[in-house]
């Protein structure tokens, strides 16, 4: 014990005095958990909160095109800036750049009248059929509108395009639902729908309630901190590949290596020490990150990570990703011959295993082949437990489903480990 | 009672890249209390044996006996009774000597007290007291020679290994170094030396081995080949058995 207790001693003298390392093990992590959970609130609130700058050309003056106009400033998720009708493609694309707008949306002249014309021709076609009457007459046109462009700008992905698109069918829906009902009202009645009868029958939706699901029986909506934190904080963990591979390889390559060998003591007990110390380091890390989710992500207007309820599960999942980042880095550290390699395979693979394992792009977006992969990325299972105590309020014994295969990769990593140092003539 | 340090009989060894043998049924045998010293040119050899005889290449052939010992066979707890000064700075250069010396104590088996009580003894007689808490990537090359060295007897080894242990140092380090050595071999520690420098090998040992392409070309007392090949220095002895062609 005491020679494991002097080679731990040692392994944190030389960790406390490499400055550069530390800084990267606690600085990085707390940088990208900040900078992904601001980008990626901001990219909520964007979405959600009415701040994506829309440009709004109406070339029509007829009532339903007005309708249009007010149901998209309406929606909630624009920050309309309307321009002059007579403005062409090019000026529209200049005031985009100019104005930083991502959208901009033309409602063509002939809009108000093929809508009028489309609605009038389904209102006559209904009652048709309810009243039977002889004087229906075929459409004078198509029954087809004249499409609204929406100008987007380059940057902006598809998804939100998408978004976009989903709330403009929306507010499309209600105009032309409007003349629709107006129509057969009018043909009905032969007078004017009342307009809170018409506000009744547009916009008195089935209201939609979210719930997030969760073991424990909370409501507790998560949000970006809760997604944000515990996925960066395992990457944090499997960073300290960069310290704890590269200090592997220099002791190999240093002559304290072959001291070491001619001393009477199994170069196991280094690695148990690396271990130890490694496992302290990043349970340290997880501390600092989640401390600043708790006490700083408010004073910066972001959302405060909650903690989970088994306090005790967190504890433990903590350790394990610790124990399986500092295996998997010393194990790096082992099969590299350079530094230059132990740092090249380190930070590659991480970001690799990060990506396959969800924390890159989250799981459920992966494609199908994907799913199998994912399972071999020990950062996927890391997440996965983190994700059952923060997001689904589980226990530990929820969990251990993702424990379990934790487990076992750390141990074929081990194994890894003690074959490449036998083969190496290294114990 | 056996009073060898080294017993190699018929050793066999050849490098895994390298087709032809390094050794070929080497024999050589030190005793203890010898200060033996061990010497040839660039690619003898010599590192290789130094190598072999403390366990860190393993041969193929024939037997390697330390302190009666087979060194194939022997135990990790085995190595306690042996040092080896590599030839190269062998420890962390983040720590401070004293820092050094606790490690390395502690690998070398010695408890607490005792590692304290050899830290005060060896960086008091090897002049490093002044500088016990600073680390040693600020040294000189002298001063971590002479870590390098008190790192390798802090268990007080029956045998020492030392290879090119002055390589790189002043006048005044290479002195007080040998000094140390010969302290340590009157007082009863057995010195298995390799050196470049052999003006002081000259002073150091009692009993040479000359070593060229993987064989022992000579073995006996530095008296008795000085006087058998009627030279009157090492340089010259070594020059007129192994030739004055590069050995690169």
């Amino acid at each position: 014990m005491f020679k494991l207790y002097a080679t731990i001693l040692k392994d944190l003298r030389i960790l406390l005095r490499d400055k550069v390392g530390l800084t990267l093990m606690f600085l990085m992590p707390v940088v990208l958990a900040i900078v992904i959970t601001i980008v990626q609130n901001s990219t909520f609130e964007m979405v959600n909160n009415n701040k994506m700058a829309l440009l709004l050309c109406n070339r029509d003056t007829g009532e339903a095109a007005k309708q249009l106009e007010s149901a998209i400033e309406k929606v909630g998720m624009f920050n309309v800036t309307k321009i002059p009708p007579g403005e062409d493609e090019k000026q529209i694309s200049e005031r985009m750049g100019s104005k930083d707008a991502l959208v901009a949306i033309i409602i063509p002249a002939t809009f108000s009248s093929e809508l009028s014309a489309r609605t009038k021709d389904i209102a006559a076609r209904a009652l048709k059929d309810v009243t039977i009457d002889t004087t229906y007459a075929a459409p004078t046109t198509s029954g087809q509108i004249g499409p609204i462009t929406l100008y987007y700008h380059p940057v902006l992905q598809a998804s939100f395009r998408q978004s976009i698109q989903g709330a403009l069918k929306s507010t499309l829906q209600i105009v032309e639902s409007r003349q629709v009902v107006r129509n057969l009202y009018q043909n009905l009645n032969e007078e004017q729908i009342p307009d809170t009868l018409e506000n009744e029958i547009i916009t008195n939706q089935v209201p939609i309630t979210e719930i997030p699901v969760s073991r424990d029986g909370s409501r507790s909506i998560p949000n970006a901190s809760q997604h944000n934190i515990p996925a960066w904080t395992v990457f944090a963990m499997f960073f300290v590949v960069i310290s704890l591979g590269g200090s592997v390889v220099r002791e190999k390559l240093s002559g304290s290596f072959l001291r070491l060998k001619t001393l009477p003591t199994n170069y196991l007990v280094a690695l148990i020490s690396k271990q130890l110390t490694y496992i302290v380091v990043t349970f340290f890390q997880a501390l600092v990150i989640f401390s600043i989710g708790i006490l700083i992500f408010p004073k910066l207007g972001l959302p405060k990570l909650n903690l989970p309820a088994d306090i005790g599960g967190l504890i433990i999942v903590t350790l394990m990703c610790g124990w399986c980042a500092a295996s998997y880095a010393i194990c790096v550290g082992v099969i590299t011959k350079t530094q230059e390699q132990a740092n090249g395979l380190g930070a590659v693979s991480i970001v690799l295993l990060a990506a396959i394992g969800g924390i890159l792009v989250p799981s459920f977006a992966m494609p199908s082949s994907f799913k199998y992969i994912m399972q071999l990325s020990p950062l996927h299972w890391c997440l996965e437990a983190y994700y059952g105590l923060f997001l689904e309020g589980g226990k530990l014994k929820d969990i251990l489903i993702n424990i379990l295969p934790l487990l076992f990769i750390t141990l074929v990593i081990q194994a890894i480990t003690l074959i490449a140092l036998k083969r190496k003539n290294l114990i | 009672m056996n009073n060898e340090a080294v017993n190699i009989e018929n050793l066999q060894f050849a490098y895994r890249d390298q087709p032809r043998q390094l050794f070929s049924d080497l024999n050589l045998q030190i005793e203890k209390g010898e200060s033996f010293g061990i010497f040839g040119p660039n690619g003898a050899g010599k590192t290789t044996l130094m190598s072999i005889m403390t366990g860190l290449i393993e041969y193929t052939g024939g037997s390697v006996k330390l302190l009666g010992q087979e060194v194939k066979t022997k135990k990790k707890y085995f190595n306690k009774r042996f040092g080896f000064v590599p030839q190269d700075f062998s420890f962390y250069q983040e720590l401070t000597p004293k820092e050094n010396l606790e490690f390395f104590g502690s690998w070398a088996g010695l408890n607490t007290s005792t590692i304290n009580k050899r830290i005060d003894e060896l960086l008091d007689v090897l002049g490093l007291n002044d500088v016990r808490n600073k680390q040693v990537q600020k040294f000189s090359g002298g001063m971590k020679r002479r870590v390098n060295l008190a790192i390798s007897v802090i268990h007080h080894p029956e045998v020492l290994f030392l290879d090119e242990p002055t390589v790189g140092v002043d006048v005044q380090t290479r002195f007080a170094i040998i000094d140390y050595l010969k302290n340590l071999n009157a007082a009863g520690m057995t010195l298995i030396y390799t050196s470049h420098q052999l003006h002081e090998a000259e002073s150091l040992c009692r009993k040479i081995a000359m070593i060229d392409e993987g064989k022992i070309i000579v073995h006996d007392s530095l008296e008795n080949l000085l006087s058998k090949h009627q030279q009157d220095g090492l340089e010259g002895l070594f020059l007129s058995l192994t030739g004055k062609s590069y050995r690169d």
